[in-house]
């Protein structure tokens, strides 16, 4: 017994290695997504026509074939839309079905219903659309170069960067790219929608953003927000991709239920979800910074040019962090950044973990890197030379006072734990004695502001139920795609509770129960509804030890809940016997609870403020080797120290951060987007698209979590984990470089592109040596 | 009318009235409504679908983890399946390869998890004590977006320290000796026939009959054409049950590989007379596409980036064809004609691959090129086979994947090396002879330039491996030999 209470209070507490509350329904084949939902009767499926043009107008459309194709119940365009022909976020840019124009291949111009999914496909491929090209904008260059913006150019300036690059000791300018990245969420986008009494809607949707999905599909059909329910138990991977392009399929699949009043299901093929939705977004850096020779930086100039696609979707944001990140860990004293967002007629890119924030954190480390090799430095000392610091330079390019750094001493962590000195001198030894293979070896840190940059996201709610058998129900305006936000929050309300997890049960998000959500994204995920979850339970927790100190005497505030038992003015009772007496005498037994991250400000204008509640720092060590006659590569070892403040879940929070690591060394090795000179994306299915995999991760692979509590007061001092350990990988880009550099004495800065593909590297191996010679 | 027959969950379950071209994941998540499998692709790549078959082995059983997506239905015409619903016990006990998962934190959105739970489950049947390199391979067709994998790693590292299961093996046997046709599988289905005859002489004539007819063997191309290209395949003959087709033969000068043995099959009846092809065959696509894909359609298919066939014109194999009672051998390299295109006249197929026993005296390298380790079809297949005599070159075959429309040697430069000493001078006019050998294309994979250049210095390395002075060893030359 007493093993067993022990055993309670270590699954209970914070800090406590939990499983995933799902995994056993995952094992088991038992977690239902979406289209595991059994289906009502009359259930149709869609599928959608898509464009073949990059930009053009459409002159005829001719669906006679598709309409008259076995099986097809409607065929639905934009004219079939009882309301609004938008589905953007932010800006209305984003047709839900293409109405007179084309914007990229791949745009959905109608949508196919048929009596099973198959012969809608069928029938979709039988179209015959007659357009009228125009001229198409396919790459950043060029649209830069024509300043085809999706939004206005964003600015930030402090200081005088021009006056303190002349000053600098020395100049260096230069230009380099980092490719986008498929989200490759394992579970494709659906929705399934059925239709309701009274002109109202219940959807399915497997989305990050369940409110922004409730308010598209009303704007779509033009009803209100209280006609639509969005339920979302669980997605397959999310990563960004299910924030706001989630709502162009919620909207054609909605559309279709409101004309036919049957319910309707979208579940795109892979190949479709990869041509019609958007991805990371690519960027391309023009920079100039002046340096002195110990590696310090006086000044520094950047153009950001991120590829938006055909529309603004999240691109706004998406670059605001960049502009935000390109500071990584250091402090940057006179700078000026210049952002675009580049038009293109391609897919709108979109949210991607990290969010702009590991482009523009990439920038700054490929120009720290460029420095170290110009002076011959290993980049590292650079790196922690120009490390903020907890005095004077601690303030930011956007004005927000770093209050939290501890970069310097996790590195200095990670430096011995990782015995980063002695690999120096042993792949440098290694790479004197190989002639075709060499070793690079690079330590990249990590600073990561967390909040979301629109300060009113900032908010969450949650409803705690208890019932009177002593079982607890928490529903929160969270998503729960696999980063284990349901275990924390539960583990959040058990601990609040006294109670082990088990007795807490998460339910599906939805919008009839908490509303007004925001999405979850931007690493909030974890802060927001845990402290809203918590602030529910504690209401049902203090009115309980009001009741108990009541009935057993004592004082209220000295009630004790811990290991499923409530300890009172020297009685002890279970939770479920106080419950059912708190019951019995009318006490409320659920309550809601809300949260608002405080002290944010940004204006949006200057960019100026302080954006972010906190930062998370991280910092990995890697080590690759490379053919200098194929380009090929391999991850040899990563080490990896990382803040996730006062863990919640340690399990949790390390798969989060080997996650990251490996989802960021794909899309800065083997991911590889590729567009044809028709603008057609050629990368649309795993079989061109690659992911890592089993192998890709290195044999030795040591993940830590830096010991650390969180200064502000978030959710048990922890810290948000889902974006920022996907900067960690730079380290083994970074490594690439430095091991084809070896060809050239360290002193040549390799012109690697990302991704570094095997052609990259031997590329960039090839110029090198060109230079050389 | 005919059904087909196959165990599931310790029950026969026949099924009739079904399109030929249902897959088997169509099947288990429409039909049945078991909707554990997953789809993630449709196309084998990721395997979230994957779910394992057994089949009699002599006494016992072997199994093997495929992908459902692009697996047709009637192909598991008496044979056993399991998905993961199989695996839980009657009284909720997780299978150890489950409970592994949940104890090391192998899951997290858990979409790819039930996929990875069922190669765990043909490995864990397979291997009692797996170490990482097998790991690798056994799940090297299952993708995850979002462990990392090594947490996965971790949970098969462990899985064997779980008390074992019951399993019903005898009884399953008995179940699948029960299966036995003494006839050929024959289905109509509205305008689609499917037909699985059990004898070489029976397919012969079959094909005869039905030239139109599209052959199905593993079906991992074919799988595709109907789930991404949407192709109807009216008349499908399976070869995948006639019994002369299953067979390796060894003979002395020779190893002899029937049209329906399985890449998996074929190439371990293969790896002790070429360990030099077993990088390449480790990364030949996934275990479960090399369990349900067989090493004769891969030739038959004839597409330009293949891997086995630049490996198998190397060493000059042969093919057997067989045309109604007429049967003929070809060169391997004669069977391509053009851009998927074949010598194959109507109603002919390739009945084996003959593949001659290794020479003592060639030194062969197969270099393989592509972004990803695992499971990526290559920007470059090289192959390079080379007798010496001295320092000079007597005799040299050189055959490449990727870089023309078909498998072909690089004839220009074999004729150059012919009798030249095999030093770095003639390394440096060979690769310029590579060049003008090839034309390749620009592609998602590779640029016709890096095409051209790589090829060039493959052949560098390869002079590298095998020169007479101080030649270098695979982890000198070859970042995926070095294990550190």
């Amino acid at each position: 017994m007493e093993d067993r209470v022990k055993q309670q209070a270590r699954e209970t507490a914070p800090g406590t290695a939990v499983p995933h509350e799902s995994a056993a329904l995952h094992v088991a084949g038992e977690a239902t997504y979406v289209d595991d939902i059994p289906e009502l009767a009359g259930t149709c499926f869609i599928a959608l026509g898509l464009s073949d043009q990059a930009h053009a107008d459409i002159k005829a459309l001719d669906l006679d074939a598709v309409r008259a194709a076995p099986g097809v119940v409607a065929v639905i365009t934009a004219a079939d839309i009882p309301g609004a022909n938008d589905c953007g976020p932010i800006v209305a840019d984003d047709p839900i079905l293409a109405d007179g124009l084309v914007q990229y291949v791949g745009q959905p111009v109608f949508a196919v219903v048929a009596d099973s999914q198959t012969a809608a496909r069928k029938a979709a491929r039988l179209a015959s659309i007659d357009y009228a090209p125009r001229p198409a904008v396919l790459d950043i260059g060029s649209g830069k170069q024509q300043q085809s913006w999706v939004l206005p150019p964003m600015q930030l300036r402090r200081g005088d960067a021009k006056l303190a690059m002349t000053q600098a000791q020395y100049r260096m300018k230069g230009e380099f790219e980092v490719g986008g990245q498929e989200q490759f969420y394992l579970e494709g986008q659906i929705s399934y929608v059925a239709p309701k009494e009274d002109g109202c809607f219940h959807l399915w949707c497997s989305t990050q953003h369940p409110t922004e999905m409730q308010h598209v599909v009303a704007h779509a059909l033009g009803i209100d927000f209280n006609q639509v329910v969005v339920e979302m138990r669980r997605m397959g991977g999310g990563f960004g991709g299910k924030e706001s392009q989630s709502a162009i399929f919620a909207c054609i699949a909605a559309v279709a239920a409101c004309r036919l009043r049957r319910p309707i299901k979208l579940r795109l093929d892979r190949d479709d979800d990869m041509m019609v939705t958007g991805k990371r977004h690519g960027f391309q850096f023009d920079y100039e910074v002046g340096y002195d020779d110990d590696g310090m930086i006086r000044g520094a100039r950047i153009d950001m040019a991120a590829q938006a696609g055909f529309s603004a979707d999240l691109t706004g944001p998406v670059v605001t962090r960049a502009v935000c990140h390109f500071d990584n860990a250091y402090y940057l004293a006179d700078v000026a950044i210049d952002a675009y967002s580049v038009k293109t007629n391609t897919q709108s890119n979109t949210a991607f973990r990290g969010f702009g924030g590991p482009q523009g954190a990439f920038a700054i480390e490929y120009i720290i890197d460029n420095i170290a090799r110009e002076l011959g430095k290993d980049p590292q000392e650079v790196r922690k030379l120009n490390f903020y610091d907890n005095d004077f330079r601690n303030t930011t390019p956007y004005g927000q006072i770093v209050e939290d750094n501890v970069i310097q001493e996790l590195v200095t962590e990670l430096e011995q734990t990782s015995e980063y000195s002695a690999r120096r001198a042993a792949v440098a030894a290694f790479n004197r004695n190989s002639p075709v293979l060499r070793k690079g070896l690079a330590l990249t840190p990590v600073k990561f502001g967390i909040s979301f940059n629109v300060v009113h996201f900032n908010q969450a709610g949650a409803l705690v139920h208890v019932y009177t058998d002593g079982s607890v129900l928490v529903n929160h305006g969270g998503t729960e795609m696999g980063q284990g936000l349901h275990t924390k929050v539960s583990q959040v309300v058990a601990l609040e509770l006294g109670l082990d997890i088990a007795q807490v049960r998460a339910t599906a998000n939805d919008t009839s129960k908490v509303a007004n959500t925001s999405a979850t994204a931007a690493s909030t995920g974890s802060d927001l509804n845990g402290k809203a979850a918590q602030d529910a339970a504690r209401q049902i927790r203090e009115r309980l030890a009001g009741f108990a100190a009541e009935r057993y005497g004592g004082c209220a505030a000295e009630v004790v809940f811990e290991n499923g038992m409530v300890h009172c003015g020297g009685s002890t009772v279970s939770f479920p016997e106080l419950v059912l007496q708190a019951y019995e005498n009318r006490v409320q037994l659920w309550s809601d609870g809300f949260y608002k991250t405080p002290g944010l400000n940004w204006d949006r204008d200057q960019m100026q403020g302080s954006p972010f509640y906190y930062f998370a720092y991280g910092a990995a060590v890697s080590e690759v080797i490379i053919d200098t006659l194929t380009g090929e590569f391999k991850l040899l070892r990563a080490d990896i120290l990382h803040d996730a403040g006062n863990s919640i879940n340690p399990a949790i929070d390390i798969g989060q951060v080997e996650g990251a690591f490996i989802q960021g060394m794909g899309w800065l090795t083997s991911e590889e987007l590729c567009w044809n000179e028709q603008g057609r994306l050629t990368t649309h299915a795993p079989s061109t698209y690659k992911i890592p995999t089993i192998t890709d991760c290195p044999t030795r692979f040591d993940t830590r979590l830096y010991q650390n509590q969180n200064v502000k007061d978030t959710i048990l001092r922890s810290k948000a984990v889902g974006e920022p350990p996907l900067l960690l990988p730079f380290s083994v880009f970074f490594a690439i470089r430095d091991a084809i550099a070896s060809l050239a004495d360290n002193r040549i800065n390799p012109p690697l592109r990302a991704p570094a593909t095997p052609e990259a590297i031997l590329d960039a191996i090839e110029a090198l040596r060109a230079e050389v010679a | 009318m005919d059904s087909i027959r196959f165990i599931l969950d310790g029950a026969v379950t026949e099924v009739d009235e079904v399109e030929p071209t249902r897959t088997v994941l169509q099947y288990l998540r429409e039909d049945l409504r078991r909707v554990g499998s997953k789809e993630g692709c449709a196309e084998g790549d990721c395997g979230a679908c994957t779910v394992v078959v057994a089949e009699l082995d002599g006494e016992g059983l072997r199994y093997r983890a495929i992908n459902a997506c692009i697996q047709f239905l009637p192909t598991l015409d008496g044979k056993a399946l399991f998905t993961v619903e199989s695996l839980k016990a009657a009284d909720g006990t997780l299978h150890p390869v489950q409970q592994s998962l949940v104890d090391y934190h192998g899951s997290q959105c858990g979409f790819c998890t039930p996929g990875f739970v069922m190669s765990m489950f043909a490995l864990y049947l397979e291997n009692r004590s797996p170490g990482r390199a097998e790991i690798d391979d056994a799940l090297s067709g299952n993708l995850c977006r979002c462990t990392g994998y090594r947490p996965i790693v971790d949970a098969c590292l462990h899985m064997h320290e779980y008390p074992a299961p019951d399993d019903n093996e005898k009884r399953l046997i008995a179940q699948l000796r029960g299966l036995d046709r003494k006839q050929g599988l024959s289905l109509v289905h509205g305008l689609s026939n499917y037909h699985a005859p059990l004898t070489l002489d029976e397919l012969a004539n079959l094909y005869q009959q039905h030239p139109d007819a599209r052959i199905l063997a593993g079906g991992t191309d074919v799988g595709l054409w109907v789930t991404k290209q949407l192709q109807e395949l009216p008349t499908i003959i399976y070869l995948g049950n006639v019994a002369e087709l299953r067979q390796v033969r060894a003979a002395t000068d020779a190893i002899e590989i029937g049209a329906a043995v399985t890449l998996t099959d074929a190439f371990a009846a293969l790896q002790p007379h070429y360990p030099e092809f077993d990088e390449m065959f480790r990364r030949f696509a996934s275990v479960p596409v090399r369990n349900a894909g067989t090493l004769v359609g891969n030739i038959a298919n004839g597409s330009p980036i293949g891997d086995s066939m630049p490996a198998l014109i190397a060493i000059d194999a042969r093919v057997r064809l067989r045309c109604g009672q007429d049967s003929r051998e070809l060169a391997l390299e004669e069977l391509y004609l053009d851009y998927m295109q074949n010598a194959l006249r109507p109603g002919e197929f390739v009945e084996a691959v003959v593949i001659p026993s290794p020479r003592a005296d060639v030194q062969l390298r197969c270099y393989k090129l592509s972004k990803r380790f695992d499971q990526d079809i290559s920007a470059v297949c090289a192959v390079f086979a080379l007798r010496l005599d001295g320092d000079e070159v007597a005799d040299v075959r050189i055959a490449l994947g990727g870089m023309a429309a078909i498998p072909k040697r690089a004839r220009q430069t074999e004729d150059y090396l012919r009798g030249e000493p095999w030093n770095e001078f003639t390394l440096v006019t060979a690769g310029q002879k590579l060049a003008a050998d090839f034309t390749p294309l620009s592609d998602m994979r590779a640029s016709a330039d890096y095409r051209g250049r790589v090829t060039a210095n493959l052949l560098h390395r390869f002079y590298l491996e095998t020169r007479s002075n101080e030649p270098l060893a695979p982890t000198a030359v070859n970042v995926f030999a070095v294990n550190e």
